[in-house]
C-alpha cells in the first residue's frame, strides 16, 4: 500500500494549526465550539478570524495549486438540513467535533474525547451502511 | 501578533483541510463506508493531525501559560458520561448523512454552493436548538 501523501500533508497542517493555536492563545481548536462561541461569546474576535482563514484557506489552496474543487453532493436539500440539524445539536450536546475531540482531545489524552470520536465514527459508519442498504448512495 | 493570530491559524486549518479532501463529501462518506467502496484516504488525515498533536501538545502544556494569553482555556469535565455519547452519536449520524463536519462545511462556503449554505445555517439552528433544550453544559475555564 503506498501512503497517500496529499492527505497526509493535510492531516499535517490541521495538527500544526491546533497545535499553534494552543501554544499562542491557549485555544483547542474545536471547530463547533469556535463557531458556536463566535455566535455567542463576547470574545469573538480570534474566533470570527478563525472561521474566515478557514474559508480562505480552503480558497488559498485550490487558486494557488490548482486542486480541482470538489463537486457538490448531489444528495436532495432536505438531506443537507436533517444533516446539518443533527450536526448542530450532536456537537453541543457531545461537546464537541473532529476536530475538536477527534485531532485536539485525542492529542492531549483525553479519554472523554477518545470515546466521543469512537462513537460519531461508529455511528457514521453505520449511517452510511444504511444508506447503502436503502439504495441512497451507491 | 496576537490581532491575527487566529486568522492565521486559520488559514493553515482551512488549506490544511481543502488539501486533505475532509471538504469534498464524497471523499467523506467514501472514507465512513467501510462496508461498501471504502476509501481509507482520510484515516491519513487523521494520523497526521494526531501525529502532531500527540507529540505537540504535552510539550506546549509543559508551559506556564501561552504566548500570547493568560492561561490555557481547557475543557474541565473528564466524565464519560451520557450526553458525551449522545451527543457524538448524533452528530456521527449528520456527518455521515451529508459528509460534512463543521471544519469542512465552514470551509466548503469557499465553493460557493447554496447547499453548504444551508448545512451551516441548519447546524447553528441545531446549536441554538440543543442550548433551548437544556441539553449543553459549558465545560470551558474562564
Amino acid at each position: 500500500m503506498s501512503i497517500p501523501v496529499i492527505p497526509l500533508a493535510g492531516g499535517l497542517l490541521i495538527g500544526l494549526s491546533s497545535i499553534l493555536l494552543l501554544l499562542t492563545l491557549g485555544r483547542i481548536a474545536g471547530i463547533s465550539g469556535i463557531v458556536w462561541g463566535a455566535l455567542s461569546d463576547p470574545d469573538r474576535s480570534w474566533r470570527w478570524q478563525f472561521v474566515s482563514g478557514l474559508v480562505a484557506g480552503a480558497f488559498a489552496i485550490h487558486a494557488l495549486t490548482g486542486r480541482p474543487i470538489p463537486a457538490p453532493s448531489d444528495a436532495p436539500l432536505f438531506m443537507a438540513v436533517i444533516a446539518g440539524i443533527l450536526v448542530g445539536i450532536g456537537t453541543r450536546v457531545g461537546s464537541g467535533c473532529t476536530s475538536g475531540h477527534g485531532v485536539c482531545g485525542i492529542g492531549r489524552r483525553s479519554v472523554r474525547s477518545i470515546v466521543a470520536t469512537c462513537t460519531f465514527m461508529a455511528t457514521g459508519v453505520v449511517t452510511v451502511a444504511l444508506l447503502r442498504a436503502g439504495g441512497l448512495i451507491s | 501578533m496576537k490581532g491575527i493570530t487566529g486568522l492565521l491559524t486559520g488559514l493553515l486549518f482551512g488549506a490544511g483541510l481543502a488539501l486533505s479532501g475532509m471538504s469534498d463529501t464524497s471523499k467523506v462518506v467514501g472514507f465512513l463506508d467501510i462496508f461498501g467502496a471504502w476509501d481509507p484516504d482520510l484515516m491519513w488525515v487523521m494520523g497526521g493531525a494526531l501525529a502532531v498533536t500527540l507529540l505537540g501538545t504535552p510539550l506546549v502544556l509543559s508551559r506556564a501559560k501561552p504566548v500570547l494569553a493568560a492561561s490555557f482555556s481547557l475543557p474541565l469535565s473528564t466524565a464519560v458520561d451520557r450526553r458525551l455519547i449522545l451527543g457524538g452519536a448524533l452528530f456521527g449520524v449528520g456527518w455521515g448523512l451529508w459528509g460534512y463536519c463543521p471544519g469542512p462545511a465552514v470551509a466548503a462556503l469557499a465553493y460557493g454552493e447554496l447547499s453548504t449554505v444551508i448545512f451551516l445555517g441548519a447546524m447553528i439552528g441545531g446549536m441554538w436548538l440543543a442550548g433551548r433544550l437544556g441539553l449543553t453544559v459549558s465545560h470551558l475555564k474562564n
